[in-house]
């Protein structure tokens, strides 16, 4: 056997036929199920489509051909591009060291490098500015030294900065996962017949990492491309700040929606780029493999500089924003100020993500079964119309289902149900990648035996298919019960009147620079949002 | 069973989650049509544009003393105005709460606001309310100058706006362009020295490196922290700041002619798809009385707009301020300055 034949084999399209695969594609039920989701998904563009077109066509080329929305584009572009790279690069090397090496303290490691993701960027934002503005506290601590202002972290480098350091855990996540699960009995070959632990690497390990990478860079860029919190507060003009100040400034939804049409389709053309370089691949076990953990990378002396970069990374994507909450709770105690902070807020917040994730896992297996399972043209519109909600700002996400619930299904407007289809529209990609990858590292053999040797489907599905999945659908839950926790544009214009949660208040007490207000909650989140997460990690074993 | 057995709980919080969606909605449909009776479960749906750590205390206020309840949704001025136009008939809403008049002038204009009593309109100075009698404004803030006291006193604080084009402010002021008090400044600009002249000064102001900011907080969180030392906001976030930062060296000029003392208000309309027309004219009533009145003087920092309660305590009377007798009307065309701002390349 030669390495060639270990490291995962691209199947042509006409030799792609082994009688299974033809069996598996014609899945009628399966695919009229993703259609109905695809739908679901596009309400929102749907509607920009709507509120576009009543500025007339004259009115439309005047926005897309203005030189202001050319700038955006590019500045947009530039943007994604650059923190996605940054992500992926600080992300992989943080996952294999805390995955596969004697890195000292990665238990705890673990759970901290993956937190940063709790932080909302309208909080981590503020705490940025608050720490490493012109005259912020490190200003503060350097004066000293003669240092009178920073320079400015305003502007492109900032926005860069604070999206990486509280977007990289996406690809630290989903690339975790994959490395718990990689067959190590593929690397032991490659190392048998003599390739160095680089090659190795480069060979064996990193193309099978490959889905899970694409998967967190995928969610990064588009996040990005979404944020508002960030981009606002580090005064970056992007795609999403010129949509929200539309809405603001005259409430031009007309002039919104066409920026809003024209970033759905830059989504397009990134999800659909992603979607055809991932060829049909093999990334499953081809034989039986070890089931036993990969052997441990030994540091040596890198050990302890190992660990000190990554508590760095630690100390400043986590330990500036909750250190600057936390001064923000001191500060407001003294003051005297009143704690907002409810039993019935974080049960709120609990209820609403909790009730968000059930519905986002249930519409997300069948999409990810479709993506993994049965790659058709059908099959990949589905795949891609489930990123268009993610991709745009929530304001507009939240506003297209104010439409579509207010007119269409009045009785089901502003309840939890309406909110929950919210959350699946704006955060369904997060479920569908984790879901996806586990998948595809599963051996459809094994589920043909399982059948030959008697098993019913729902028998096999919950024996074979469910025990090798759960660490994707787990990881896929934990990311987006975070994520809708944190949520804002939707929890304002779509829960039922009056339901407040930990979110809603940190964004009504900073509204008004009540700093000292908004900081319990802001804790409360970032803990609450942290636990599944933390559980999940806890319950890993080595 | 070391493992979760992850079918049973999905299962186990679908029927929770079933069940209690059930709960909720049967919930919701049963208070929000229940509001025609003058009984104890009467209720008014409010959206508020203004914050429940603001407003919160007054609703409450609202409903021990008339009995009605307050089913209150908080989130920003103009994007609930945007929910509002998108629910169109449908809107739960009985009563539009906003911060600033160009919010509530979009509603107006779209035909969903119904006229307001002629009691609740002449309450107010004819300045501070819609010409077609659709909203009326509750509360009035001024445009003022937050400045830095460490880096200067009152003095040197420019009288108008236009001082700001100096070159030794360079980089040292801050605005929030895309806020829509700012926007609402601008627009008194154009009215009162002309479109070019506005366009003047907005160019001098970019090309003097005036930092942007999000939005007034932010602005005086920096003049606090000597980020920059002076900046255009509405007067009434400086007190909050200092409500939570006492001693912090900050304190507002206020502008005694030109456009950079406009002021503004804050204001309420009733829907015409109202389910509780009578309940949201009591609210409106409420919010003109004198005891409202006081609470915006004293709580919210805020200047009254009906006559007979008195300016908070340590601020100019209203009459001395530049622009107090700008007719808020003449500040409706909104897309005007954003295209003005765009075309200057400010926002």
């Amino acid at each position: 056997m030669t390495a060639e034949v270990i490291a995962p084999t691209p199947s042509r399209p006409g030799t792609d036929v082994p009688g299974r695969r033809r069996v598996r594609d014609r899945s009628p039920g399966l695919t009229t199920i993703g259609l109905v989701i695809a739908a679901a998904a596009l309400v929102p563009l749907v509607y920009l489509v709507i509120r576009s077109a009543q500025a007339g066509w004259g009115g439309i080329w005047e926005v897309v051909s203005a030189p202001r929305t050319l700038q955006l584009l590019r500045d947009t572009l530039v943007l994604t591009v650059a923190v996605t790279a940054s992500a992926v690069a600080l992300a992989v090397p943080l996952a294999w060291l805390t995955v596969r090496t004697d890195l000292p303290g990665r238990r705890v490691f673990t759970v901290l490098s993956a937190l940063p993701l709790a932080i909302p960027t309208y909080v981590g934002g503020f705490a940025f500015v608050a720490f490493a503005g012109p005259r912020g506290t490190l200003q503060s601590w350097l004066e000293p030294l003669g240092v009178d202002r920073l320079p400015s972290i305003y502007g492109f480098w900032g926005a860069w900065l604070v999206l990486t350091l509280f977007t990289y855990p996406y690809v630290l996540l989903t690339v975790r996962s994959a490395l718990r699960r990689l067959d190590p009995s593929m690397e032991e070959a490659s190392r048998t017949l003599g390739a160095s632990a680089l090659t190795t690497f480069r060979r064996i390990t990193l193309p099978q990492l490959r889905p899970s990478i694409t998967a967190g860079a995928l969610l990064v860029a588009l996040y990005t491309l979404s944020d508002f919190g960030a981009v606002s507060l580090l005064r970056f003009d992007s795609f999403t700040r010129a949509i929200y100040i539309s809405y603001r400034a005259s409430v031009d939804r007309s002039g919104a929606a066409i920026l809003g049409v024209m970033l759905v389709a830059l989504t397009a053309i990134v999800v659909v780029l992603e979607i055809r370089s991932r060829r049909a691949t093999t990334y499953h076990r081809l034989h039986a493999g070890g089931s036993r953990p990969p052997s441990t990378v030994h540091l040596g002396r890198w050990r302890w500089p190992a660990a000190g970069l990554v508590t760095l990374l630690i100390l400043v994507a986590l330990g500036i924003p909750v250190g600057v909450i936390t001064y923000w709770l001191v500060n407001g105690l003294q003051a005297g100020e009143p704690m907002r902070l409810t039993i019935e807020l974080a049960g709120n917040s609990l209820w609403a993500s909790l009730l968000g994730t059930v519905v986002i896992v249930a519409a997300a297996w069948p999409v990810a079964l479709l993506a993994a399972r049965h790659r058709t043209r059908t099959s990949r519109f589905v795949e891609a119309a489930c990123w268009v909600g993610y991709a745009l700002p929530g304001v507009v996400v939240a506003l297209s289902l104010v439409f579509l619930g207010a007119r269409v299904t009045p009785a089901l407007y502003q309840t939890m149900a309406m909110l929950a289809f919210a959350y699946a529209v704006l955060f369904l990609p997060q479920a569908i990648g984790a879901m996806r990858s586990s998948l595809l590292q599963v051996n459809p053999e094994l589920e043909e035996a399982s059948r030959l040797l008697g098993k019913g489907p729902v028998a096999t599905f919950r024996r074979i298919v469910v025990p090798l999945v759960r660490p994707g659908v787990l990881a896929g839950s934990a990311l987006v019960f975070l994520t809708i926790m944190k949520e804002l544009p939707a929890t304002l214009m779509l829960a039922p009147t009056g339901f407040s949660t930990l979110a809603t208040q940190v964004w009504s007490a900073t509204s008004e620079s009540f700093f000292g207000r908004a900081a319990g909650p802001a804790l409360a989140l970032i803990v609450l949002a942290s636990l599944p997460m933390v559980l999940l990690v806890v319950r890993e074993r080595d | 069973m070391r493992h979760l057995r992850l079918p049973a709980i999905i299962a186990t919080v679908a029927a929770l989650t079933v069940g209690a969606v059930a709960c909720s909605t049967s919930g919701e449909t049963s208070g929000g049509t229940n509001t025609t009776s003058n009984g104890p479960t009467e209720s008014i749906t409010v959206y508020s544009g203004r914050s429940e750590e603001l407003v919160g205390p007054l609703f409450e206020q609202f409903t021990q003393a008339t009995g009605i309840t307050v089913n209150a949704r908080y989130g920003d001025s103009a994007e609930l105005a945007a929910q509002i136009l998108d629910e169109g008939e449908n809107s739960p809403a009985d009563v539009f709460f906003a911060q600033d008049a160009g919010a509530l002038g979009a509603v107006g204009a779209s035909g969903q606001f119904t006229e307001l009593t002629s009691a609740q309109l002449d309450a107010v100075p004819e300045t501070y309310r819609s010409p077609n009698g659709y909203w009326v404004g509750v509360s009035a803030r001024a445009r003022v100058v937050v400045y830095n006291t460490d880096a200067l006193n009152e003095d040197q604080v420019p009288d108008t706006v236009d001082g700001f084009t100096d070159p030794s402010w360079a980089g040292r002021v801050g605005w929030a362009p895309s806020n829509g008090s700012f926007q609402a400044f601008v627009t008194a600009l154009r009215v009162t020295e002309g479109e070019e002249a506005a366009g003047a000064w907005l160019e001098a102001m970019e090309a003097n490196d005036t930092q942007v900011y999000e939005k007034n907080t932010a602005i005086v969180a920096a003049v606090a922290a000597g980020e920059i030392d002076a900046g255009l906001v509405n007067h009434y976030y400086l007190y909050q700041y200092l409500a939570e930062n006492p001693g912090a060296p900050v304190a507002n000029k206020f502008l005694t002619s030109g456009a950079g003392a406009l002021v503004n208000v804050a204001g309420v309309g009733i829907l015409t798809s109202a389910a509780n027309p009578t309940g949201a004219s009591s609210f409106v009533d409420y919010l003109l009385s004198p005891t409202a009145q006081e609470y915006f003087a004293t709580e919210t920092s805020e200047y009254p707009v009906v006559p007979g309660t008195p300016a908070p305590e340590g601020l100019p009377p209203l009459n001395s301020i530049g622009l107090s007798g700008l007719d808020l009307n003449r500040l409706e065309d909104l897309a005007g300055t954003l295209e003005l701002l765009q075309a200057k390349g400010v926002v």
